[in-house]
């Protein structure tokens, strides 16, 4: 909403600047975007025109003699309507004003000292278009008589218009008389309400016309009005200013007044040609089925059966609070006009708008809710602006219509408890009632407050807490105490929500990698670039997404973890390690919201440290991600199982599934070299990607209520003692079978591989593998023979169960 | 009597005890300069300055001479001593500073990097959720977490934006569902969790609520159509917009220290009446973070807590956008580039 300060101040005085204006309104609510100064130029200023004589040398010219308030200046002129006496915009040497030969509109040129035929001109006297005010620039712009010379021009033909950004509960602030009504209350002055006096002829209105309401539920009131012998024309020029300043086009005479009363009061209206509606009838009803309308955009629109559609006996001739119709528009043959001011329903109005796909002014005011006394004042209002500035004669009495009559609220109760209890401060009742009053609230005392009733400019007051929002907002929030919340802090057990998310992220992190946060929906073929082989049902999609980018609702993390590493590679030299923990969507089919299962991806890749003098640089590889998996399940108290397996994804042979081990093993996740081809597609500099996937959910789960710990268990007091196995072992034979094979024996506490070698010395199929094994007990130091006879049940049991030799 | 006093017994035997002082002081300073290391020094004080040296003989020695001589011998001995004293210790103090210095020329390059563990880093996002959810655990709030694809009920209608309210403006929604019986979205606040929070629990109740929200809007460097949110909720009797403002205070102090003043304007959200806009003064500037007020008694009434009895206050601000102003970030696009130029920079 555009506000013009010399339009404000028809209805308000205002004594303070723009900005301070601006910054009032803004804290009470009214959020103002910018403030714009038009007509205000440097070096302009009102001038005195001394003399006119012709120009020596040219017949068009005129030399004339100007008195700026300081000196006089001899300048060179062309207009034709220059003349001695006048108050003129006398722009001084230096001046920038607009170039009116240009063809960029907003082209500026700085005025120089020129000779011009032979004479000096030292300054201008301007045209609107050189003042950038208007096109004219067929003579010189002529100023009141009464303005004071020297003057700057701005003060003179300037004004200034606050943008403002209005919340959807204030469509009163959609009228200049509303937003003079917050002003008056924030500034401690007087609104003045505009004039609806205007004179009727001898003609009944109910002789002329005919208004019947069909569907009362969308239409609470209905008025209508009308006016004979109207002649539609240009607007005058002070009403041309006022739709201009406010961001419109004027139109006619008569559309220009019904847009001047909804820019003036908040509530729209719509004129028709008297002489094209059928039997002088208004029908208000639901449009029927197939039913259409050319709107007054010359689009021919089709109609459903919940349009609140504006007809005549025959034909709709608008819709609704929406746009009116093409065949009844005021055109420059109308000479009587029928005028609409009535009360549609709210939301009816926005589904109607929005089904249409059209949001028009007034659609932007019914939607938010308007009284229905409104109606009445502005039709009004708006007969006296038709009967200036078009002429005719009003018709006597109104037509209308009120089926709603007695449904809205007039009054709402407020308490000097219920300020209290809300606000936790006291007001005194002085400043309630002036606060009140200020805004032209009318109000009766009770014995605990006020009963004060709904003017009907605020179709938003509806409960106690809107009015007491309206004292803080005017008294203004900064007396308000500083206090802390008094009450018990409520008791739960409830633990903290995302706590174990926290944990995952702080163990990984301290393990060189880094959080990341996708998009939780992405371009569906991205997603079928990994998930195609991944046993997933089709994802959710978005109806209407910001971009095809962002279509299909997740039901993978890795895809987006995968491209934001190997997009990193492209950029980043050292190691790319990267994770993300969050949900994914899965299709439910029996509850109305997806599942959302919270899933951990983390990928790795390229160099292990980076350049560094204490090491060669190492490409990082399988067991540096599951190093990072291991002391993950270990933080987390969690001993898992370590298989190879066929995962889609990964590639062949390099994936370990994770699970929780046993008879009822869980599946964790999987951890592996991503598929070679899956790799390539995301364009990374390095040839390898590893990457490991957990279900968050399912690890939470396992680790349980943090609140019981685990027993701890004493450790051993008595001294160990180690051994070291060298096995020859096929190549096919996991060492970790091996290992738990020595873990078995309950003198073993623990078995740590420290050789892998396979080549020379070790027959083909076959590797080498060294075991530190560790014997101890809590019963009491181990004598050579018990660690001996361990040894050989181990061994025994390596020979038997996995062929496996000791290296001699 | 100590292993050295034993070996220095043993060297006295083989000495003939016919020096003059004079003499014994130069064949001791000479024999010094010959000490090349801290046991040749021990030795060497042994010999001369022990309990059983040369020259703690021949002081003994003076109780035998005449009376007559006694006082002047006495004095050049005590003499000798000191200076032999002294000669051992600044030949003791140029072994050390020696020794040291050939240390000194071994000495490590400290200024070489040291064997790091790779540093990794939660994201900013995640940095700042955490520092506003503690500072409000702290103050009782507990940390409850929703879905992101909610409900238009639990989004909307229960907040008092029903369907074909222009308030849904403010918020353009990102639709999953339209034709189904319930409709679904994913959610452009994380308010529907004050819903869901009151659903299934009584005043008193304190949450903060983080996590993503989305929104179907064009993205430049102030605007993401995926950011996060972290919506707080406090109800009880009593609870008020003085306490609003004493909670968001204290917030404010917290996350940015100091003695952060904070500023309420007027502003409309549907679920709140009063409602405001909050501003937090950042470096002499009042700067919007958060939108607040006090639960809309309809809201309070359609989970059906008594509202004549029960008062709440409500906020919500975007952990970004505080980012953004903390760590003076230009482009909101950054937090889901996911870009470890700028990951690593925090």
């Amino acid at each position: 909403m555009k506000l013009p300060i010399s339009w404000l101040k028809e209805y308000v005085d205002v004594d303070i600047d723009a900005d301070e204006l601006a910054h009032r309104l803004t804290m009470a609510g009214n959020e103002v975007d910018s403030v714009e100064r038009h007509g205000h130029i440097d070096d302009v200023v009102v001038g005195e025109v001394l003399s006119v004589v012709p120009h020596p040398n040219a017949d068009t010219l005129t030399v004339v003699r100007v008195n700026d308030g300081d000196t006089e200046h001899e300048v060179v002129c062309g207009a034709p309507n220059v003349a001695a006496g006048q108050r003129i915009a006398f722009a001084r040497l230096g001046a920038t004003l607009n170039d009116p030969y240009s063809d960029e509109p907003d082209a500026k040129r700085k005025l120089r000292r020129a000779k011009i035929r032979g004479v000096e001109s030292r300054g201008m006297v301007c045209s609107e278009r050189e003042l950038g005010l208007g096109e004219n620039h067929d003579g010189i712009l002529v100023l009141d008589p009464g303005a004071a010379i020297g003057t700057p021009i701005g003060e003179v033909i300037g004004d200034t218009v606050l943008d403002l950004e209005l919340t959807p509960n204030r469509p009163d602030c959609l009228g200049v008389v509303g937003l003079a009504r917050d002003v008056g209350a924030l500034t401690g002055k007087t609104v003045r309400t505009p004039c609806l006096n205007y004179a009727e002829s001898q003609v009944s209105v109910n002789d002329r016309a005919r208004v019947t309401i069909q569907d009362p539920d969308l239409c609470p009131r209905y008025l209508g009005a009308v006016i004979e012998g109207v002649t539609v024309g240009e607007s005058p020029a002070w009403l041309k200013d006022r739709i201009t300043a406010i961001g419109e086009r004027p139109i006619n005479n008569v559309v220009d007044a019904t847009n001047f009363v909804m820019f003036e009061l908040g509530q729209p209206l719509h004129a028709f040609d008297y002489d094209r509606v059928v039997d002088h009838h208004v029908i208000v009803r639901r449009a029927t089925a197939g039913e259409t309308l050319e709107t007054l955009d010359g689009t021919e629109r089709k109609l459903d059966t919940e349009s609140l559609l504006i007809a005549d006996p025959e034909a709709g001739i608008g819709l609704a609070g929406v746009i009116g119709g093409k065949h009844s528009e005021i055109t420059d043959s109308t000479s009587s006009v029928f005028l609409e001011s009535a009360n549609f329903n709210p939301q009816n109005n926005r589904r109607t708008a929005g089904a249409m796909g059209i949001r028009t002014e007034a659609t932007l005011r019914f939607e938010k809710g308007l009284r229905a006394d409104l109606a009445a004042v502005a039709i009004r209002r708006c007969v006296r602006i038709i009967l200036e500035v078009a002429g005719g004669s009003a018709c006597e009495g109104l037509i209308d219509e009120y089926p709603g009559r007695g449904n809205e609220q007039t009054h709402v109760p407020l308490t000097r408890a219920h300020i209290a209890r809300v606000m936790g401060i006291e007001y005194d009742d002085s400043q309630v009632e002036s606060i009140l009053a200020s805004l032209g609230f009318e109000f009766d005392s009770t014995h605990d407050g006020w009963n004060v009733a709904i003017p009907y400019w605020r179709g938003d007051i509806a409960i106690p807490e809107d009015l007491i929002e309206e004292i803080a907002r005017i008294g203004g929030y900064d007396n308000l105490a500083t206090t802390n919340l008094s009450g018990a802090i409520p008791s739960s057990a409830e633990p903290q929500a995302g706590a174990f998310r926290r944990r995952v992220s702080d163990i990984l992190v301290a393990q060189g990698l880094h959080q990341m946060f996708s998009y939780v929906a992405v371009a569906p073929g991205q997603q079928d670039a990994v998930a195609s082989a991944l046993p997933l049902p089709a994802p959710l999609t978005v109806e209407n997404p910001v971009s095809a980018d962002h279509m299909a609702l997740r039901s993978t993390l890795r895809t987006a973890v995968m491209e934001a590493a190997a997009r990193n590679t492209r950029t980043w030299r050292g190691p790319v390690a990267m994770y993300e923990t969050g949900v994914v969507f899965l299709r439910s089919e029996d509850a109305p919201l997806p599942d959302e299962v919270t899933m951990l991806v983390a990928v790795m890749t390229g160099p292990r440290t980076g350049l560094d003098w204490h090491e060669q640089d190492a490409e990082s590889d399988f067991y540096d991600i599951k190093g990072v998996a291991e002391n993950l399940l270990e933080g987390l108290g969690i001993e898992a199982e370590w298989n190879v397996t066929e995962a889609p994804g990964f590639q062949s042979g390099t994936c370990a599934e994770i699970t929780t081990g046993g008879k009822n093993a869980r599946v964790l996740g999987h951890c592996g070299q991503v598929d070679s081809d899956h790799w390539s597609r995301f364009d990374a500099s390095t040839a390898r990607g590893f990457m490991l996937e957990l279900n968050v959910d399912v690890l939470e789960a396992l680790v349980g209520d943090s609140t019981k710990g685990d027993s701890y268990a004493p450790y051993i007091r008595y001294p160990e003692s180690h051994r070291d196995l060298a096995l020859v072992m096929s190549l096919q034979t996991p060492v970790g079978d091996a290992l738990k094979v020595c873990r078995q024996n309950k003198l073993v506490t623990s078995a740590t591989v420290f050789d892998v070698y396979q080549g020379e010395g070790v027959p083909a199929d076959m590797k080498s593998v060294a075991i530190r094994v560790v014997y101890q007990s809590d019963r009491g130091t181990l004598a050579a023979k018990q660690v001996d006879r361990a040894e050989s049940q181990i061994v025994g049991r390596l020979e038997r169960e996995l062929g496996a030799t000791l290296r001699t | 009597m100590t292993d050295s006093d034993a070996a220095a017994e043993h060297i006295l035997d083989t000495l003939t005890p016919a020096e003059d002082p004079a003499q014994l002081e130069a064949r001791a300073l000479h024999e010094l300069r010959s000490a090349g290391s801290d046991a040749e020094l021990e030795d060497w004080r042994i010999r001369y300055l022990g309990r059983r040296g040369e020259l703690t003989a021949m002081l003994r020695s003076v109780a035998d001479m005449p009376v007559e001589q006694r006082r002047d011998a006495g004095t050049e001995l005590n003499r000798l001593k000191s200076v032999l004293a002294d000669a051992h210790t600044s030949a003791r103090d140029a072994l050390k500073s020696a020794a040291q210095s050939d240390a000194r020329r071994d000495a490590l390059d400290v200024t070489l990097p040291g064997r790091r563990a790779k540093l990794g880093g939660l994201h900013p996002s995640e940095m700042m959720m955490r520092e506003i959810l503690q500072a409000f655990n702290e103050m009782g709030f507990r940390t409850v977490e929703g879905p992101l694809v909610e409900l238009e009920h639990y989004n909307f209608d229960m907040l008092n934006i029903p369907a074909d309210h222009p308030a849904r403006d403010l918020q353009d929604t990102l639709w999953v569902d339209r034709q189904a019986a319930q409709r679904s979205l994913l959610r452009t606040q994380t308010s529907p969790m004050q819903i869901r929070t009151m659903e299934i629990q009584q005043p008193p109740v304190r949450v903060v609520s983080p996590g993503l929200c989305f929104r179907q809007e064009a993205t430049d460097a102030t605007h993401e159509w995926q950011f996060h949110q972290i919506e707080g909720l406090a109800v009880d009797v009593g609870v008020t917009m003085s306490d609003l403002k004493g909670t968001l205070y204290e917030f404010a102090r917290k996350v940015f220290g100091g003695e952060r003043k904070i500023r309420f304007r007027c502003d409309y959200f549907p679920f709140v009446e009063p409602g405001v806009d909050v501003s937090v003064d950042w470096n002499g500037q009042w700067v919007e973070i958060m939108g607040a007020g006090m639960v809309h008694p309809k809201v309070l009434e359609g989970v059906g807590y008594d509202s004549s009895k029960y008062t709440g206050f409500a906020f919500g601000m975007g952990p970004e956008r505080i980012a953004m102003l903390k760590y003076d970030i230009e482009d909101i696009r950054h937090f889901f580039s996911n870009d470890l130029r700028f990951l690593t920079q925090f």
